[in-house]
């Protein structure tokens, strides 16, 4: 390692490249980054729901059976689609969400999803979720009305789980 | 408007290199060893990460207090210094990346053939990004959590997953040990990728730096050192799905963005999208006009490598005798690669204008700048010269001699001159003195053609400048475009030496002269 001459060139030379690492460090977690305000919460709507087919499933006849490969003789058909849903979300009387959400997949064969987040001020409120997965075009199929206590930065999750009976807050 | 971006940043830079110059010089002047810094830093951050993840637990409860444990009292002197140069090396990875890429624009060095080098590095910016964010998530404090739930939502904007990744991190019970185990896979895979690809970004460059000198590597594992014992990386309490992460200190060399992301994911990917493929388009826009590749003359090849040796893009190679001649070798050239810097005329032992065939060929030449021409330039130079001591001065066209207009041989590269032009110039009384001016010391546009010449010179590299060639009457000018004043004050200064010598022309010179004298009626 070839030494430069002077200790002094030396010194500044581990002062540039100690500014450099400082210069990363110091950048390396400042400025804090504040996401909400302190005096909020949030509260997120998600959910993974399958509703039923989108046409109800008939019996083969016997000529549409005998048509069929073996393996494949199902006797029932059923048709892969699914139907979507229809969602809406009530806070404090105000509808923060109101969607259809249609099934996933390029088959239209999946759940629907849904992920929104919402930031409100901390306390009380009223918050009313509804939920359509039947045929059904008008009215609600699933619903969940309660009055919530938001702390400062806190972070609710709602959640639809029909095997807990509909809405949950996880 | 990219033009003036261009000479923006070139005046910038310039500017940094020169200050930095005297303080490391010229050889250790870390911006002239970014790509070699990049690379030295990435395996600061390979061996500081092997090292943690010894000790790393990937499950969801214990990630974040094995990773607390790097910065307990008892381990703060090796795990923490090992975190904090995981962190900060990364970090520096970063701003070497950027330094490089804005470096080789504005030294317009990322158009015609070497668009092979600047889009390659466009998936490096990418996987660089993706290992650091990764790694973030891993250390499961409020900033993973931040990272983990903004990056997620931000993914979930684009319609190719099937359930929103997001509903991971929806409440504490959401969360699986086995995604943890995914991360840390991923942490591990993408680097790897990343490394892959920068082993591609140099494949079209012959001698890649990819070992910063050995001083100035120790100087910056002692600076990284020093500041990790100073300012070591912590962690900003465990994370908590139940609450939302904010405030939180924000990494803004890889996370600069994430605020965008939480106000609009869509513009965020726009952004990124735009910026990617205005990268990709850049070496077209405009496409760099180039002269004609290098052209091999096989009549005077003897496939001694010599031109391969130098080439600084591998853009030659030596290929079996195509012809007659009883040799075993002749050079072949890949046009694609070839930038026309003319290095290999500058290299090719045939290269010499004291031949005095009527019709002047070298073994590999350039068809718009032959050697013949470089040679009737010369003497047309010398012919303008009036004023004593009269200089020529052989000019890179990316240095300061590129503004001047009397008195200059210009090139593409001052290493596409061979030795023998300058002896010739001087031994036949073309010129009292020849200055050689290149581009800057730790600039050169084709990246060897300055060490090439200095070795040549120095009599270290074939084809070695004569020593009957008086030393005194030579003069190497370093200089950039932008430092036209001290190229001036150099030229001075050589010329006022020039004027001190005897005003004797050289031996060959008055051979020469005496045979004009002869010959005239």
């Amino acid at each position: 390692m070839k030494l430069p001459a002077s200790p002094l060139k030396l010194l500044g030379q581990f002062a540039v490249l100690a500014a450099l690492a400082a210069f990363a460090a110091a950048f390396s977690n400042a400025p804090a980054y504040r996401q909400v305000p302190d005096d909020v919460g949030v509260i997120k709507l998600s959910f993974s729901h399958q509703a039923d087919r989108s046409q109800e499933c008939r019996r083969r006849t016997p000529e549409e059976l005998a048509k069929l490969p073996p393996n494949m003789r199902r006797p029932m058909d059923c048709p892969r689609a699914r139907r979507g849903l229809f969602a809406e979300l009530t806070i404090d009387g105000e509808v923060v969400f109101s969607e259809d959400l249609p099934p996933s997949g390029l088959a239209k064969d999946g759940p629907s999803q849904v992920y929104r987040r919402f930031v409100v001020p901390a306390g009380r409120h009223a918050i009313v979720a509804r939920l359509r997965d039947t045929p059904r075009t008008t009215g609600f199929d699933h619903e969940r009305v309660e009055t919530v206590t938001v702390a400062p930065g806190q972070s609710l999750a709602l959640d639809f789980r029909p095997e807990h009976g509909g809405f949950v807050w996880r | 408007m990219l033009k003036f971006l261009q000479r923006s940043l070139r005046r910038g830079f310039d500017l940094a290199e020169r200050g930095l110059d005297r303080v490391f010089g010229p050889a250790l002047n870390p911006l002239a060893q970014l790509g070699a810094m990049g690379f030295f830093l990435f395996w600061i951050v390979a061996v500081s990460g092997v090292y943690l993840f010894a000790v790393f637990d990937t499950g969801v409860e214990r990630a974040y207090a094995s990773v607390e444990w790097y910065s307990t009292s008892g381990h703060r002197w090796h795990a923490g210094v090992m975190r904090s140069f995981h962190r900060y090396a990364s970090d520096l990875m970063i701003v070497v990346m950027a330094l490089h890429m804005l470096r080789e624009f504005s030294l317009d060095r990322y158009r015609g053939a070497r668009f092979f080098s600047w889009i390659t590095g466009i998936p490096v910016i990418w996987f660089l990004y993706i290992s650091g964010i990764t790694g973030y998530w891993l250390v499961w404090d409020q900033l993973a959590q931040y990272v983990a739930t903004t990056s997620t939502e931000l993914l979930d904007w684009l319609p190719i997953f099937g359930e929103p990744i997001a509903r991971n991190f929806l409440a504490p019970s959401s969360l699986s040990s086995r995604f943890f185990t995914l991360l840390v896979f991923l942490h591990i895979a993408v680097p790897l990728v990343l490394l892959f690809v920068l082993w591609i970004h140099i494949q079209r460059i012959t001698r890649p730096k990819v070992n910063p000198p050995r001083l100035l590597a120790g100087m910056t594992l002692l600076a990284l050192f020093v500041v990790s014992l100073m300012k070591p990386a912590l962690s900003q309490g465990p994370a908590n799905l139940a609450k939302v992460p904010s405030p939180v200190g924000l990494d803004w060399f890889f996370l600069p963005l994430y605020p965008l992301a939480d106000a609009a994911p869509g513009a965020l990917w726009g952004l990124l999208a735009a910026a990617t493929v205005m990268l990709a388009a850049m070496p077209w826009l405009p496409p760099l006009r180039r002269m004609q590749p290098a052209t091999v003359f096989l009549d005077h090849c003897n496939g001694c490598g010599r031109c391969v040796e130098d080439c600084p893009y591998e853009a030659l190679q030596l290929v079996p005798r195509s012809d007659d001649l009883p040799y075993a070798l002749e050079v072949a050239v890949n046009t694609s690669k070839c930038v026309s810097c003319g290095i290999c005329t500058g290299s090719c032992p045939s290269s010499t204008p004291f031949r005095t065939t009527d019709a002047l060929h070298t073994g590999i030449d350039l068809p718009d700048l032959s050697f013949a021409e470089m040679r009737e330039r010369v003497h047309a130079i010398a012919a303008t010269l009036t004023q004593t001591p009269r200089v020529l001065i052989i000019g890179c066209w990316h240095g300061a001699a590129s503004g001047q207009q009397e008195g200059v041989l210009q090139l593409p590269c001052i290493a596409a001159a061979p030795p023998s032009l300058i002896d010739y110039a001087l031994s036949r009384g073309l010129a009292d003195g020849v200055a050689i001016a290149g581009c800057s010391e730790s600039a050169c546009y084709n990246r060897l053609g300055l060490e090439w010449t200095r070795q040549r010179i120095a009599g270290e590299r074939d084809p070695y400048l004569r020593a009957r060639v008086p030393r005194e009457r030579l003069a190497t000018i370093w200089a950039s475009p932008l430092e036209q004043a001290r190229f001036n004050d150099e030229l001075a200064s050589f010329k006022a030496r020039l004027a001190a010598l005897p005003r004797t022309a050289p031996p060959a010179a008055r051979r020469h002269l005496r045979v004009i004298e002869e010959t005239t009626p």
